[in-house]
């Protein structure tokens, strides 16, 4: 990269700071050189302007987790700025290549925003603030070292005098950055740490948050599309004829040879001119797949000799067999569907040369990518404006929906289109959580301790089917998240002495991919309600019998939940269930108080959730993160299964997939136990607890254990 | 020709009478404040008032809404002063993704309307929107806020 292209982005970049905000757009900048000569670029994190207002970019995407408040709070906290003057903007895909990715990863899933970004965040904003204090210092011709800075205000501690951010940010910006930079105490934190509300709330409440279905472009035009809904097959022919006459329909397009897009004036116009259309598919070899021959592929697996080993500690097939009392059940869990709230969309327009994309991503360098690939461009032509997510969940990390509005716009050069998928084409073109089944045996000895554990998953991988080049010989690591020896990551809670945790791989057609709380949304019901199996079977009380296993982090989460929760005295009627794990670099546990009438009506009144994520960087956000991830997991728990009908999924909308609303909704009480040390995701590992703490409330109650979900299938009623 | 009443704004729109309302709104006039969720009246993303009551612009054809007084959620601030229900959802900090969040206030906006105290059953009964993020605690606390303010 040369010198003057690093200047034309970085006076581009600035220019667009001018309009605040106006940069994730990327059109309507005034490029007024007036103003960019007084608004500053201090360094890639922070922008100053003449009246202090402070732009903090932000490069992870924002889908309601709240990680772009909390990264700015990083930021401003080492910054020393006024958080009353405090924006933020999304530096673009195109330009982090440009400036060799200085703004580093783009990429927003498995909990890691804060997590793998705090470190160079945090240094970013000190440097700004050391470059700020410096440009004052030479303003006074006084030492550096007697100067402070507080609230956007550099006072010069031995003449009492001041300025501001916004007077010195021209010179500041011309500084050499400095190279020793010590970031401040945790225990010193005014900004970060402080339950402070969101940066991103007004235009959400007015209706004026533009999200990528919302982009209006001049002279763009709406698409929609369908896809094979039998996932690996072909678009054999459609009848066009049948529906361009149609009012408002201009085109009628095939798309990578498995879709069939209407291109036209208005979403309706296309939306009807689609469902008319006739359209034939070759299906090929997987319409001959159900759920029920999925659910016999992955049966085989259970008892299968091969099998990938995640955690292996002595011999616990000996111990088993040497036990005084076997245990052994076999569980499953159903594919889910995200279900973002807001359908897969992206805008793209397309020049012989230049490709432009307009969408909602968790992953703006992959979209870039996909962009270049589908446009047949270099990367520095292509660019991606990254637009506020409505719900990622993990579905918005994958670039198909951006290849498929490339391919679209590709074929109307010069023409922005605005592919915007339908409900139903959301549900069935997901990339699903997997399926998989879990059959656990257990050995215990005559005073009831667990001997020996050996977990065998059969079923569905994610890397095989998104990521196959990240397979490890074969091996999908993901597959063992929570189920790990040890890490900073997903580690095990328990100690085995005999032990043996193995998954034999079984990939149905179906395309699998990361759903929030990804492969220990399962795992955790597997190992929480055998845990409660294996305690019943020694006839003690679940919380005991896992005091006695747990490692020291796990078994903390777990007393903090069970305290708060009044665990073992629960009102006449209600019962509580337990259930831990350690996910995206926390350690999570939940206690669920249900009750179950005698028609089986079920009713979970209260749901406790206690989170160590190490360092809390915005205690308001994680407790709304635990809530939401209990209403996540609960709706899974309750009433989410994705079924297979002749190759394809069967449910097509909110009708057949239905989830936890308000008047089910439990009340929900957070606990949060930072223990230092390490820095742990929030926005995913407490889904996993949701399911098992319910299921093992459920247990205790009606003495039914439910091994296979969603509960909406299982009559609860007392036999 | 449709002749609407948007936020107290007049349009003519020259739309098939069978058009769903949302996509008038959101395509015709530009009112893209409304959402898409699920287009069978399942989720209330779409939700508007239709002379002050809460309607799935989703399912409603834009004939029905012909001279009705239509209020979408940017109608709801009144010369840049947030609505009570818009002011304790910002007190709150109720919105995560915020994609579900217009449908919610249109609905809660309503439901306080015509039940100025509600009990949490009255608001099971009348907020049935879909939230995929999981705000309905939040969104609890600020209808009974609104109640008391
Ligand atoms: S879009 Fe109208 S109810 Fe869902
Ligand atoms: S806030 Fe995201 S769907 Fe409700």
């Amino acid at each position: 990269m040369t010198g003057t292209a690093t200047l034309r982005r970085r006076s581009l970049l600035v220019a667009a700071a001018a309009t605040g905000g106006g940069l994730s757009l990327g059109f309507g900048i005034p490029a007024g050189p007036a103003r960019a000569t007084q608004v500053r670029e201090i360094n890639a994190w922070v922008v100053i302007h003449p009246d202090d207002r402070v732009v903090i970019r932000i490069a992870r995407s924002e889908m309601g987790q709240g990680s772009l408040t909390g990264l700015a709070q990083l930021v401003a906290e080492e910054l020393e700025c006024d958080w009353s003057k405090v924006t933020t903007e999304y530096p673009t895909p195109g330009q982090n290549v440009a400036r060799s990715r200085v703004w580093r990863n783009f990429s927003t899933g498995g909990s890691r925003g804060i997590r793998e970004s705090h470190q160079y965040v945090r240094e970013g904003g000190a440097a700004a603030r050391m470059m700020l204090i410096q440009a004052a210092a030479a303003e006074w011709k006084v030492p550096a070292s007697e100067c402070v800075a507080a609230n956007s205000t550099i006072t010069h501690t031995p003449s009492g005098r001041t300025t501001t951010y916004g007077k010195v940010a021209v010179a500041a910006a011309s500084l050499e950055p400095p190279k020793d930079i010590k970031l401040k105490d945790i225990k010193d934190w005014k900004i970060a740490g402080k339950p402070v509300k969101r940066l991103d709330t007004l235009d959400k409440l007015t209706g004026k948050q533009i999200y990528g279905s919302d982009l209006r472009l001049p002279g763009m035009l709406t698409a929609t599309i369908k896809a094979c809904p039998v996932h690996g097959g072909k678009l054999k022919s459609f009848d066009a004829a049948k529906v361009e006459s149609m009012p408002g329909v201009r085109r009628v397009l095939a798309v990578d040879g498995n879709a069939v897009a209407v291109v036209g004036d208005n979403y309706w116009a296309v939306h009807t001119a689609l469902q008319a259309l006739p359209v034939v598919w070759d299906e090929g070899p997987n319409a001959r797949v159900s759920s029920d021959t999925i659910a016999a592929m992955l049966r085989e697996g259970l008892d299968a000799e091969q099998a990938f080993i995640g955690n292996k500690a002595g011999d616990a097939k000996a111990a088993i067999a040497g036990a005084v009392k076997k245990v052994e059940a076999v569980y499953s869990y159903p594919y889910q569907n995200h279900a973002t709230m807001e359908p897969m969309n992206a805008t793209a327009l397309y020049t012989r040369e230049k490709c432009e994309v307009w969408c909602p991503t968790q992953n703006g360098e992959a979209a870039l990518a996909a962009t270049a690939e589908a446009a047949e461009l270099p990367v520095a032509q292509c660019e991606v404006h990254k637009l506020l997510l409505g719900g990622g969940f993990g579905r918005r990390g994958r670039s198909d929906y951006v290849r498929q509005a490339v391919l679209i716009a590709k074929q109307m050069p010069g023409t922005p289109v605005k592919l915007v998928w339908s409900r139903e084409e959301d549900m069935v073109q997901c990339q699903f959580h997997p399926v998989t089944q879990c059959k656990l045996t257990g050995g215990l000895d005559a005073q009831g301790n667990l001997t020996g554990l050996h977990v065998r998953i059969s079923g569905q991988s994610i890397l095989a089917s998104l990521l196959p080049q990240n397979l490890q010989d074969g091996k999908d690591p993901v597959v063992f998240q929570g189920f790990n020896p040890g890490g900073a990551e997903s580690a095990f809670g328990y100690n085995i002495p005999n032990l043996l945790i193995d998954h034999a791989m079984r990939n149905p057609h179906v395309t699998a991919g990361f759903w929030r709380g990804v492969n220990t949304n399962h795992n955790a019901i597997y190992m929480e309600c055998f845990i409660d199996e294996l305690a019943h079977a020694a006839g003690q009380d679940p919380l005991e019998f896992r005091r006695r296993l747990l490692k020291p982090k796990h078994l903390a989460v777990l007393n903090a939940a069970a305290e708060k929760a009044g665990y073992g005295k629960a009102p006449p009627g209600r019962f509580h269930g337990l259930a831990q794990i350690m996910g995206f670099g926390s350690y999570v546990a939940g206690c669920a108080e249900v009750s179950v009438s005698s028609s089986g009506k079920l009713t979970i009144h209260r749901i406790v959730g206690a989170t160590d994520c190490g360092v809390a960087v915005n205690p308001a956000q994680i407790d709304r993160q635990v809530a939401g991830s209990f209403v996540y997991g609960l709706s899974a728990a309750l009433y989410g299964e994705c079924t297979v009908k002749n190759g394809a999924i069967e449910q097509t909308n909110f009708d057949s997939y239905n989830v936890l609303r308000m008047d089910e909704m439990p009340e929900v009480e957070s606990v949060i136990i930072p223990s230092g040390g390490f820095w742990g995701g929030v926005g995913e590992p407490t889904i996993a607890v949701a399911a098992p703490a319910v299921l093992n409330a459920i247990f205790a109650a009606t003495g039914k254990r439910i091994r296979s979900l969603p509960l909406a299938k299982h009559d609860l009623k007392s036999a | 020709m449709v002749a609407l009443n948007v936020n107290g704004k007049s349009y003519d729109v020259n739309v098939d009478p069978e058009t769903p309302l949302l996509w008038v709104l959101r395509d015709t006039i530009g009112l893209t404040g409304t959402k898409y969720g699920c287009g069978i009246a399942q989720c209330g993303a779409c939700t508007v008032h239709l002379d002050g009551e809460a309607m799935r612009a989703c399912i409603v054809p834009v004939s029905e809404a012909a001279n009705r007084k239509i209020t979408t959620i940017e109608g709801l601030a009144e010369n840049g002063v947030l609505s009570k229900v818009q002011q304790v959802w910002l007190d709150h900090d109720v919105p995560q993704c915020g994609y579900c969040q217009s449908g919610m206030i249109m609905a809660a906006t309503a439901l306080l309307k015509s039940t100025p105290k509600p009990t949490d059953e009255d608001i099971n009964a009348a907020m049935t929107n879909i939230c995929r993020c999981g705000t309905y605690q939040q969104v609890r606390a600020a209808i009974h806020a609104a109640a008391k303010a």
